[in-house]
Formats: C-alpha cells, sequence, structure tokens
C-alpha cells in the first residue's frame, strides 16, 4: 500500500476479511474487519469495540507557557482545566468561524496534548509568538486505541495495573498495561462508557495483544469506520469535512461555521483572556445565531408511504451517510430551511436519524418539517420531527 | 373498593405491558397485575445458576415491532436487539449446512451441496419478499370479520382483497399454496437439498402440534421474511440481557408513562355487573375497580377461568373450548464449563461464528418427521429437533466471563404425555436431549456445569400457560387473523362489555411481538374508557 498504515495493522490487517479500508489523514484503517460492519457497531452498545484511532493528528505542547498558548487557541478555558483533564474543544479563526475540533489533555502542570482532524502545527506556531513553548508532533510517534462500550471499564480494570474505578468521564491517568506505559483518557466517539490508550508506537502490537486477550471473555471486538460513524451519529458528534467545513478550507464564507452554529455554544468559555475569534464569537452569544446543528428524525409511516406509492417497501441506508440532503419547511411555503449532512438507520433506536443544519427558528425541538428523499430515482420529501442532540445517551456514559 | 382505575390489565407479560404501556401513554390511569414475584410472563430472565442467567422459556426476539420501540421509547429502557448472524445445521454424516449473514458466503455454501439450490434460493427468498409483504398489512390491520357487514369490516376487507388482487396471478396462487401446504411439500417445489428443507421448515412447526409433512405448515415460512420488511433486516434476535430484558424495558417504559405494576397479584375473578366488566378481585380477595379489564392471559384463562359460566353465551364459551393448546415444545438451559466443539465444524467456523448463530438439529425431514411421530403417539423425541443457540456469545453478561450458558429448545415435548409427566420423565426427555446434542458434539456432557429441564407442564404450572403453549394458543391457520381466538371475536374486545383481550392469544398471534397488546390497546382508546 502506498498509504501508510498505522503501528497496529500487523495485527489489525489480517482480521480484514473483505479488505475494506478508509483514509484518514493518510493513513488507512478498517472500514469493517467482518464484511458488515453490523456486529462491530453492536459491539459498541452491548460489549466493547476495540478501534484504531492512531491517525489523529496529536501534538505535545510543553513548557511554561503551554497553558498560555492553548488558552489563546482554543474556545475553552485551558487555564482553569486540572491535571488529568481533557477538554473536547473547538478552534477558531479571528472571525470566530471554527477551523477544527479535537482535544486538549491535561498531562501536567506543563505538559499537554492535543488532538486534532487537520494539521495543526503550523497554526499552534503561528500563535505561540513569544511564548515559552515547545510545539512536537507526535503524530507518528504516538499511537491510539478506543475501547467503547459497556464491557469497555471492565476489560481495561483487568488489563490495568491501576484502578479506573475513579476515574471520571473526560478525566486521564497514566497507567500500565502488561508493563506498557500508556495513557488512559475516558473520552471517545460514540457517546458510549468508553476509554482511549495512548501508547507508544513501539509498543502497540503488545498493547492490542494485551486488550483483545483480557477483553475476549467480555465479548470485546475490533471495530472500523463504518461502526463508529453510525454510533457518533447516534451520540450527535459533528465531524469536521462531513457535518463542517474548516474554516481554512472554505471557498467561500457560507461554507463557514461558528461554534454556535454548530451547537457547541457550550464549549466557548466567557470567562477567559483575550483569545483567536472571542470578540466575533462574544458577538454571536449576544446576538444568537442564524444557524443551529441538531437532530432530526424521520417519520416512519411517512417514509413507508413514500415507498408504498412506489409499490415497495422501505428503503433504509444500510450504512451511514454523509452527504448534503435538503429539507424544507412543512408549509404552505415549502421553502428550504436546512440540510442534513449526515444521517443513518440506528439499529439499536430502530430510528432513521440525521445531522441537520437548520436556520435557528426552525431548529426547536418538535418542530416538523420535511426532508429529501429519493425514492425510485425520485424526488420525494419525508416527515421529520427536530430532535434534540444525542439520540442517544445512555447513563453509562458517565456513570 | 377505593380508586377506580381506567384500565386493570391482568397479566404482566410482554403483551399485557404493551397495552398498559399505550393505554398509560395515552392518559388513562392504568394498573398492570402480575401473579408471579416478576414481571415477563414467558419473557423473562433468571439466575437460575449462580452467574448464569437464561431466558427461562423463550429465547429469541422474533419480530417485535419497531413501532412499539420507538413509540415506547424502549431503548432509552434498556432495550438492545442483537443479531442472531446464522444458522449452521449439523449433519449426521460429519457434513454441515450454514447460512451466514452474508449473502455471497451463503450461496457458496449452499452450492457445496447444490449448484441449482444456490440459485433456487435467491428466487425462493425473491418471491416469499412478496408474499411477506402480502400478509404484512394483515399484522398491524384488526382483523376484519368477513362475516360482518359494519362499514368498518367490509372496508378493512375490501382494501385487503383489493391487496391480494393486486399480486398477480402467480403470486396469489404461491400465497394460496403457503396458505394450505405443508412446508415439507412447499419446499419440495424448490429445492432438492435435503437438509435445507429439513431446516426451513422446522421453522415452520415451531408452537404447534404439527409435522413438516402437516398441511398448513408452510405459512409460518413466511415469518422469516416478515422483519426484512420493518427495516429490521433480521426477522430474529436476541435481547440483551435475555428476554426479561424486553420485559423489564417495556415494563419501564409503562412506568415512566404513569402505569402502576404490582406483581404477587394475582387475579382470580373478573368481575361482570350486568353484562358488564368493574373490576377484578385478587387470590388474596383484594377488590379492585376500573372502568375497563383487560386480560393478557391466553383465551382458555380469560374466558373460563376468570369469568362465571353465565357471563358467556354458550356457543362462545364452546368455541373456546375447542381453541387449541397442545403444548408441543420444552426448553433446556444449560451452563457450561466451556463451548461445545461440533464434529462438523471443529473450529467453529471462521471467527468462531458458529456459536454467535443458532444451531440447529434438523438434518434431514426425515428425522424432524419422525420426531413428530414420537409425539403424536404421546411421547416425547427420542431425537428431537432443536434450536440451539448461545446467548453468552451475543451478550457476555449472560455467563461469568469465559463461561458460557446454551439455550436449547426442543420439540417435540407433548403435553399430554403417556402417562403424565414425571420428574422421571422430566429428566429422561433431558437426557434424550443432552445425549442427541452429544451425538453431534462429542464431549458436550463433561461441559455440562447445570442443565434444567422444563417440560411444557413445568411452562403451565409456572407462567400459568394453558398446556404449556408458549404462543399462547396453537398457531394453526384455523386459529389466526379473525378466527384468533374465535369468530366474532378477534378484534380484542369480548362479549362481556369492558372486558378486552391482549394477549398472544389473540390476532396476530404469538412470539415477542407485542403486536396484539399494541391493536388492543389501540382498540381500547378508539372504543373510549
Amino acid at each position: 500500500m502506498s498509504l501508510r498504515t498505522t503501528p497496529f495493522h500487523p495485527r489489525t490487517g489480517p482480521l480484514s476479511e473483505g479488505q475494506a479500508w478508509r483514509r484518514w489523514a493518510g493513513y488507512v484503517v478498517a472500514s469493517s474487519y467482518e464484511l458488515s460492519h453490523e456486529r462491530e457497531y453492536h459491539a459498541i452498545r452491548n460489549s466493547a469495540a476495540l478501534f484504531d484511532v492512531s491517525p489523529l493528528y496529536k501534538y505535545l505542547i510543553t513548557g511554561k507557557d503551554a497553558a498560555r498558548l492553548l488558552d489563546h487557541v482554543v474556545t475553552r478555558n485551558v487555564r482553569k482545566a486540572k491535571v488529568g483533564q481533557v477538554l473536547y474543544t473547538p478552534w477558531c479563526d479571528n472571525e470566530g468561524k471554527q477551523i477544527d475540533d479535537g482535544t486538549v489533555s491535561v498531562l501536567n502542570e506543563q505538559t499537554y496534548r492535543m488532538t486534532s482532524a487537520d494539521p495543526t502545527l503550523r497554526w499552534l506556531h503561528l500563535n505561540a509568538s513569544g511564548l515559552e513553548v515547545r510545539i512536537e508532533d507526535v503524530s507518528e510517534t504516538t499511537a491510539a486505541v478506543s475501547l467503547q462500550g459497556p464491557s469497555s471499564r471492565a476489560i481495561l480494570q483487568l488489563a490495568a495495573e491501576q484502578d479506573l474505578s475513579a476515574l471520571k468521564y473526560f478525566r486521564l491517568t497514566p497507567a500500565v498495561i502488561r508493563g506498557i506505559p500508556v495513557t488512559i483518557s475516558r473520552t471517545g466517539y460514540t457517546g458510549d462508557r468508553g476509554y482511549e490508550v495512548w501508547v507508544d508506537a513501539a509498543q502497540a502490537v503488545p498493547l492490542w495483544d494485551a486488550l483483545i486477550e483480557t477483553g475476549t471473555p467480555y465479548g470485546i471486538t475490533p471495530a472500523g469506520m463504518l461502526a463508529l460513524d453510525v454510533a457518533r451519529i447516534e451520540a450527535g458528534l459533528l465531524l469536521i469535512e462531513v457535518d463542517y467545513f474548516s474554516s481554512r478550507h472554505a471557498l467561500i464564507e457560507a461554507q463557514k461555521s461558528t461554534p454556535y452554529e454548530l451547537g457547541l455554544g457550550w464549549t466557548v468559555a466567557t470567562d477567559k483572556e483575550r483569545y483567536n475569534g472571542q470578540a466575533a464569537l462574544e458577538a454571536e452569544r449576544l446576538r444568537g445565531p442564524s444557524w443551529q446543528f441538531t437532530g432530526l428524525k424521520v417519520d416512519w409511516d411517512s417514509l413507508e408511504f413514500l415507498y408504498a406509492q412506489m409499490g415497495l417497501p422501505p428503503r433504509l441506508p444500510s450504512q451511514a451517510w454523509r452527504t448534503s440532503v435538503p429539507v424544507y419547511a412543512n408549509g404552505r411555503s415549502g421553502r428550504q430551511v436546512g440540510y442534513a449532512t449526515s444521517g443513518g438507520w440506528s439499529p439499536l433506536l430502530k430510528q432513521y436519524m440525521a445531522l441537520v443544519h437548520l436556520e435557528s427558528q426552525f431548529a426547536k425541538p418538535g418542530t416538523e418539517l420535511l426532508m429529501e428523499i429519493t425514492v425510485e430515482h425520485q424526488r420525494k420529501s419525508a416527515r421529520a420531527l427536530v430532535t434534540p442532540l444525542p439520540f442517544f445517551n445512555p447513563e453509562r456514559k458517565r456513570a | 373498593m377505593a380508586k377506580r382505575y381506567d384500565a386493570i390489565i391482568i397479566g404482566g407479560g410482554h403483551n399485557g405491558l404493551v397495552t398498559a404501556a399505550y393505554l398509560a401513554r395515552a392518559g388513562k390511569s392504568v394498573l398492570a397485575l402480575e401473579r408471579r414475584p416478576r414481571v415477563g410472563g414467558a419473557a423473562v430472565t433468571e439466575e437460575i445458576f449462580p452467574g448464569f442467567k437464561f431466558t427461562m422459556f423463550s429465547y429469541v426476539v422474533s419480530l417485535l415491532r419497531p413501532e412499539i420501540i420507538r413509540d415506547l421509547d424502549l431503548p432509552r429502557h434498556g432495550l438492545h436487539i442483537l443479531p442472531l448472524e446464522s444458522t449452521v445445521t449439523p449433519m449426521e454424516n460429519g457434513n454441515y449446512l450454514a447460512a451466514w449473514a452474508d449473502h455471497d458466503e451463503t450461496r457458496r455454501e449452499l452450492y457445496r451441496h447444490s449448484p441449482r439450490d444456490a440459485e433456487a434460493y435467491d428466487e425462493y427468498g425473491h418471491l416469499m419478499h412478496f408474499m411477506a409483504r402480502a400478509v404484512k398489512p394483515i399484522l398491524s390491520m384488526v382483523p376484519p370479520d368477513p362475516t360482518s357487514f359494519a362499514p368498518g369490516d367490509l372496508f378493512a376487507l375490501l382494501k385487503l382483497g383489493k391487496h391480494f388482487r393486486g399480486l398477480g396471478a402467480e403470486r396469489l396462487h404461491a400465497l394460496v399454496k403457503l396458505m394450505t401446504m405443508s412446508s415439507a411439500d412447499f419446499l419440495d417445489e424448490w429445492f432438492e437439498t435435503d437438509v435445507l428443507k429439513a431446516t426451513k421448515s422446522a421453522s415452520g412447526i415451531i408452537g404447534t402440534f404439527l409435522g413438516p409433512r402437516s398441511p398448513g405448515t408452510a405459512y409460518v415460512l413466511l415469518h422469516h421474511y416478515m422483519g426484512e420488511l420493518d427495516g429490521v433486516f433480521r426477522a430474529w434476535g436476541f435481547a440483551k440481557g435475555g428476554t426479561g430484558a424486553v420485559s423489564e424495558a417495556i415494563a419501564s417504559a409503562a412506568r415512566s408513562f404513569g402505569a402502576e405494576i404490582r406483581c404477587d397479584a394475582g387475579v382470580s375473578k373478573v368481575l361482570v355487573t350486568n353484562g358488564k366488566a368493574t373490576g377484578v378481585v385478587l387470590e388474596n380477595g383484594d377488590e379492585l375497580a376500573a372502568a375497563t379489564v383487560v386480560s393478557s392471559l391466553d383465551p382458555r384463562r380469560t374466558f373460563l377461568q376468570l369469568l362465571e359460566a353465565g357471563d358467556l353465551p354458550d356457543d362462545f364459551v364452546s368455541d373456546i373450548k375447542r381453541f387449541k393448546f397442545r403444548g408441543s415444545s420444552g426448553k433446556v438451559n444449560i451452563a457450561l464449563d466451556s463451548l461445545p466443539t461440533f464434529t462438523c465444524m471443529p473450529d467453529g467456523g471462521p471467527g468462531g461464528r458458529l456459536h454467535r448463530g443458532a444451531v440447529s438439529i434438523s438434518p434431514s425431514l426425515e428425522y424432524v418427521e419422525r420426531a413428530y411421530d414420537d409425539a403424536k403417539y404421546g411421547e416425547f423425541s427420542r431425537r428431537p429437533y432443536m434450536d440451539i443457540v448461545f446467548p453468552s456469545m451475543i451478550d457476555p453478561g449472560m455467563a461469568p466471563p469465559g463461561k458460557h450458558v446454551m439455550s436449547i429448545f426442543v420439540q417435540y415435548a407433548p403435553y399430554k404425555l403417556n402417562g403424565g409427566w414425571t420428574d422421571a420423565k422430566r429428566e429422561a426427555f433431558g437426557d434424550a436431549v443432552v445425549n442427541t446434542v452429544e451425538s453431534f458434539a462429542p464431549g458436550f456432557k463433561s461441559k455440562i456445569l447445570h442443565r434444567q429441564v422444563i417440560t411444557p407442564l413445568d411452562i403451565e404450572r409456572i407462567t400459568g400457560l394453558s398446556e404449556g403453549n408458549i404462543f399462547a394458543g396453537e398457531l394453526a391457520l384455523h386459529q389466526l387473523f379473525f378466527l384468533r381466538p374465535a369468530a366474532g371475536w378477534a378484534k380484542f374486545a369480548t362479549p362481556v362489555r369492558a372486558y378486552y383481550q391482549c394477549g398472544s392469544g389473540t390476532h396476530p398471534g404469538g412470539g415477542i411481538m407485542g403486536a396484539s397488546g399494541r391493536l388492543a390497546a389501540m382498540r381500547i382508546l378508539k372504543d373510549g374508557t
């Protein structure tokens, strides 16, 4: 393969039954290991799914001014974060338009790890002038797996030497798994109970083996991106280049979004010093965003009716889709009031769900709208209900 | 009497709970009464052996209606239905037949047995898809009475008639065949591979006292194709936590809508005044008043046990007396130290997938028919048809880590056994089951940590289901649709005003569908309480 494989590839490669790989940040990772992603999806909600998330961009920021730099870049208040805390956060340009989203982990008072979907090294350097800080790209030297699902804790607890019972949601701890030093963070992209394990790339394979061996009696299941995509939609988690465009890649203003427009208003700190986009975001906060990012449930009877008109049973997407689909007002005007960017069938909820951008006045939960559905080559509209995100939010996620 | 409820539901099985939940959701004050210490009826999960959880009676979730899952928000209450991926049938010559989740793999597998059948399989699936669609509207429709002239019935019949005419001649003929033929005969028209026909026809006899060569069994073949029309993709699934988790989720949803659920509260009698139900009397003598009383029990108990003889018209009583139960299946639950190794697939198949799906002990049509022969003459099958699943392979929480539970659905075990069921007979039946499994998986016996054998008599004794029929009445054609449970009374109402029925003994019948519970609730709400 001319693309790079991850440090786990010696184990994940042979697992692939259908040679279905997806590109991610210049690497390939499994779309699904089995021919269908169905069982891998259910493992996320039923037992534990193991994902290779090594392609994430990872930066180590160290030095006296590390917190100051990050606080200046991201929208959340990094200086208030305690050692062992992980912040999910977006970051913006000076106009308050979102560039990317990722996590900032406080490893110790002067050491932070930042993850991002796009390369961020240059942006960090641009913001670091005059600061006493060292920025290191550890994307290739740090491997990561994500263990997600109700049994994830039981498995990790058996594998790790440290007591993990006190590890709270969005906290991390250094740990040792079969002699391998790792960092375990209670984070993930599934909206379920889950952890991510960060390890030196050279130790990736023995870590994988340790987790698989420990987890097998608990139903641990290696899982790929197709399964993850369904879970992240259920969890209402957005994806760059799918649900929004980085302001640095946008060709026109309309392609840009602010955190407020993406349902991330909660990540914009109002109690911190100057940071990128502050003035614009403050103005938007006072004004209220003109767009909102929310959930949409497609009404089953309506969907069934559209297909029945063609003499067909309802067809459901067998995978999550990531195309732009128009959403209309369900009134006389029938005007387009938004668009869905991700969608799919939730096997758990038995629900056709979509993530949508809506003009704010149409974004109130319970609002009835119409979503475009192509039935037998013809454009139709199915009734759909605005639903707050996430679609699925089990107590075990935080418990 | 203190509080008067809008509705009292007798029986906390899944259908009773579904009715309770829908009525409560509509704002009614609802009380559901369960005789046992826990809800679920035949859909219960119990830890019979420390650390090992068993779905006591029912074992897979067939066709739990997706609209119920959505309407009642069941996933929020803990419901998660997991796919059962495959079916492997070990053969007596050491070979096997597998149906895998992937179409190409299944096709290649079938090709190994018969290239002709591999092609026929797709065509058969295509036809069954149409047939399932033809029958499906009936499932969600309150059954019209063909002898009635009420506009509603006429309209519904008209709709059905139009629907069937729209099928075209070829498919209409196939539908008639499905409704009349034996599953063996129907499958003979399609396939030459005996083990394929045996495994498919076995699914047509579950819950009936019929063999694969008995007319009328072909209809049940359709059920397997019904699910995919609802976006379920798979007709069969396993509920995380066992079938008891389905009941618990529905109960939790019902409570969230304000329904009251009382366990250890058996009902001895329905109070009827001037031909109208007014409440119930509990086994402890307490009387409870309600505007509507709904029974989720089977028809025999709903009408012959809970009511006085004089409450019902004689012809109706004789109809109900004729309603057939004939429990024909048993269940063996086994706690395992490790998974059994089947001779036909010692490595458990690619990725160990054998144990993640069903194992069907139906090696030939003759085998299954002979199993029925034993039952016809009042004996349990010496070598029974079995549908085996390993719930701990699907939901690891069902057993301690590394250990397993095995659920064996066994047919036939007639309720009316020659000489009656005794403890010794029960163990002999259990031995027949274990010995048969051992013949396909040598060494199996040595892995057994604990075994529980359940006969139809046990099912009746524990759940109350008459004659231990898991579908609350045999799923035979003469007991379906507008005939379930009796002609003229298939629409959830009963000859007693304000007394309704909502269990599997009403249309559309058994399995953990919840459909009758939902339709009954709709009917009650429409009638107004």
